[in-house]
């Protein structure tokens, strides 16, 4: 898995709360065998008015200011719903690599690190606040710094996030789950033997 | 300390905790089904990994599945490649499957307690939230990604940190007429699609012990859409009862010894949660959600909300949203609304009771005239057959339901079973986001009994002043 440790990349809003793994890639794309090329199908009815994929002017991630966008900015329990890891591949393939939000589902939060991707969790004020400011600025860009736990300003101001540690060490060095699990093969074997369940 | 029942599954499952990883958690039954898998096994065999106990492990097809026409090839040559890709994975990988038309065929969530898989105790993990299911015969179960059923494939493990845990209290008796459906939508309106996040929760208090064991499912399914980790019952004589003479139950064990072993898992008395939740069934109505997310929810007498009634601004927003997606009007009551199809079926509500509960309102009616499907489908073909032992599919048929074979079918809308742009439907199923049930569909999370009492009136009706025919 790819490392992730600085980011600087322009910020795109999704004003909802609640924002579910079924907006965020519909079931008629989950039919594919592949991790990828789900990027283009993200949002997928918010963002078009058809089938042909004609651009929905109301959705506020159309705007050409937020192309290219890196970071995705909304609110409370995004992620809720289905536990489709299309859900992540998705925002990836789109080019988001961090999320900033008030809260997330619990699943969906466990599968973002599992595919490189970063969700900071922030309060209510400051989430409000950083809407109002990617709203008034164009090409307004956050720099998450991972490792010192910071995201940084257009005008410097620092804001502090916090984060499991391990979740931590995982992004940093992209590592791969299973082979740190299979470090301790010995200990599921022993454990194995003597379980209460007699498996 | 006396403990509580995720405390002691919890710690007889740990493996290890590293100091520089999550703790490891072992899982006793891994189930799989066609959506979430592919990915996970063409990543054991681009690591040239194996799985490490197939014999733990189970898979079944459900979301794709058509419910009608099962003798003619299936015409989505997606979802063909997806089923046929996880009979490939599974020939390969020596797990077992119970393909489309095997008797033990059915919803994951429905075939795991019917078959037994699914026992006080153990862990038990799917690549689908709704997994919280299993957690009715106390199990601990949940939904993972598909990165992590590719772990829990190679290692027989998931990394996990410990939750929180929260004990829901339901005190006292409902009503006649309301279910296990109602009630947790009531909880969930109370507690929001947010409350129980971090969380595992433990149903206790008497309406909890009065359940049947299949009411406690539909309780623990939809746990998830509280935003907890999982939703979990202590096992008590009813779970045992249940589970008694169901096939997968081990054969090793003398049952006296394995009736005491499930038992031992339930909380003791006098164990500590996080958070207590005491919630009264003697007020819960009849439930009708009315908005995208299962929070929005109003009793049967009640009205649909007004928004300059809604003083917080991202609320108000979420509701204008919510109601302009659904096409309704503010204030207007819930009973007025009239709906266009009906979906009786899922993991929440597609088992033999809920089944027989609908039955019973449709018994000697005809489904409304302004309805343009109304739909039953069993949750396995377990419970198809043993509903046409019943004759329940005779009594749906005379009234004007289509009698299907089983699968998630209109849950989730991935076959063609869906609805249509503005169509509205009453839905037994566990999620009204936009779009579930079908681009522009509009759903309305109900219980069986309201559903069917709905197909029968064409609009939303109170279960509670219904006229049973003999
Ligand atoms: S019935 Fe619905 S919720 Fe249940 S497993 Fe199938 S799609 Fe998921």
């Amino acid at each position: 898995m790819e490392k992730f440790n600085i980011l600087k990349g322009i910020v795109a809003p999704l004003d909802a709360r609640n924002v579910d793994t079924d907006q965020i890639i519909p079931k008629q794309f989950m039919k594919r065998i592949q991790k990828t090329g789900y990027g283009d199908v993200l949002f997928y009815d918010w963002r078009y008015i058809s089938d042909d994929k004609t651009p929905n002017p109301k959705f506020e991630m159309n705007a050409s200011r937020y192309k290219g966008a890196t970071i995705l900015l909304t609110r409370d329990n995004f992620g809720c719903g289905s536990s489709r890891e299309h859900a992540p591949w998705a925002l990836k393939d789109y080019g988001f690599c961090c999320i900033l939000a008030v809260s997330y589902a619990d699943i969906f939060y466990n599968n973002c690190f599992n595919n490189g991707i970063l969700p900071v969790t922030l309060t209510h004020e400051i989430i409000d606040q950083l809407f109002k400011e990617v709203r008034a600025t164009e090409n307004y860009m956050l720099e998450v710094n991972l490792e010192n736990q910071t995201i940084t300003k257009p005008n410097n101001e620092i804001i502090k996030f916090d984060i499991h540690s391990f979740l931590k060490e995982r992004l940093l060095n992209g590592w791969d789950q299973i082979g740190l699990t299979l470090r301790y093969a010995e200990m599921i074997d022993k454990f194995e033997k003597n379980h209460p369940l007699k498996l | 300390m006396p403990k509580n029942i995720y405390e002691k599954i919890w710690s007889a499952h740990l493996v290890c905790e590293p100091n520089d990883q999550d703790p490891i958690l072992y899982i006793d039954r891994h189930y799989v089904h066609e959506v979430t898998s592919p990915q996970a096994f063409e990543g054991l065999r681009l690591s040239g990994r194996k799985v490490r106990r197939p014999d733990l492990t189970f898979a079944t097809i459900d979301h794709n599945i058509p419910t009608v026409n099962r003798d003619k090839p299936i015409s989505d040559p997606l979802s063909v490649l997806q089923i046929e890709t996880l009979k490939k994975n599974c020939e390969e990988f020596g797990i077992q499957y119970f393909d489309m038309n095997d008797p033990k065929n059915g919803i994951v969530h429905v075939i795991g307690p019917e078959l037994g898989l699914t026992q006080p105790g153990m862990t038990i993990v799917c690549g689908d939230s709704h997994t919280s299911t299993h957690g009715a015969l106390g199990a601990l179960a949940f939904g993972i990604g598909t990165s992590e059923v590719e772990h829990v494939l190679a290692t027989q493990t998931l990394l996990q940190r410990k939750s929180k845990t929260m004990e829901i209290r339901i005190e006292d008796k409902p009503t006649p007429g309301i279910t296990a459906k109602d009630i947790i939508l009531y909880i969930i309106g109370k507690i929001g699609t947010g409350g129980g996040t971090g969380y595992v929760v433990e149903y206790t208090g008497d309406a909890v012990k009065n359940l049947s064991v299949e009411g406690r499912m539909t309780l623990c399914n939809m746990t998830i859409e509280a935003g907890a980790r999982a939703g979990l019952i202590s096992p008590d004589e009813k779970t045992v009862k249940y589970l008694l003479g169901r096939p997968y139950i081990p054969k090793n064990i003398q049952e006296e010894e394995l009736i005491q072993l499930w038992l031992s898992w339930a909380s003791e008395p006098g164990c500590l949660y996080d958070r207590t939740i005491t919630i009264n069934a003697e007020e819960v109505e009849p439930q009708v959600t009315w908005g995208t997310s299962p929070e929005m929810v109003a009793p049967i007498t009640g009205k649909v909300p007004v928004l300059n009634e809604i003083s917080d601004t991202t609320r108000r927003n979420a509701v204008k949203k919510a109601l302009d997606y659904m096409g309704l009007n503010e204030g207007m009551p819930i009973e007025s609304i009239e709906v266009d199809k009906i979906f009786i079926g899922s993991c929440t509500n597609g088992r033999l009771e809920d089944l027989r509960e609908a039955a019973m309102v449709v018994k000697g009616y005809k489904v409304n005239n302004r309805i343009k499907q109304a739909l039953v489908v069993p949750g396995s073909m377990l419970v198809k057959k043993q509903a046409e032992q019943e004759g329940l599919h005779k009594i749906f048929i005379e009234s004007g339901f289509e009698w299907r074979e089983p699968g998630c079918s209109m849950c989730l809308a991935m076959n063609d079973d869906r609805l249509n742009p503005g169509e509205r439907c009453a839905s037994t199923s566990n999620r009204n986001f936009e779009g579930r049930q079908g681009k522009g569909g509009r759903t309305h999370l109900v219980s069986p009994a309201m559903a069917a009492a709905c197909a029968i009136t064409g609009h939303f009706t109170d279960i509670r002043k219904w006229k049973f025919n003999k």
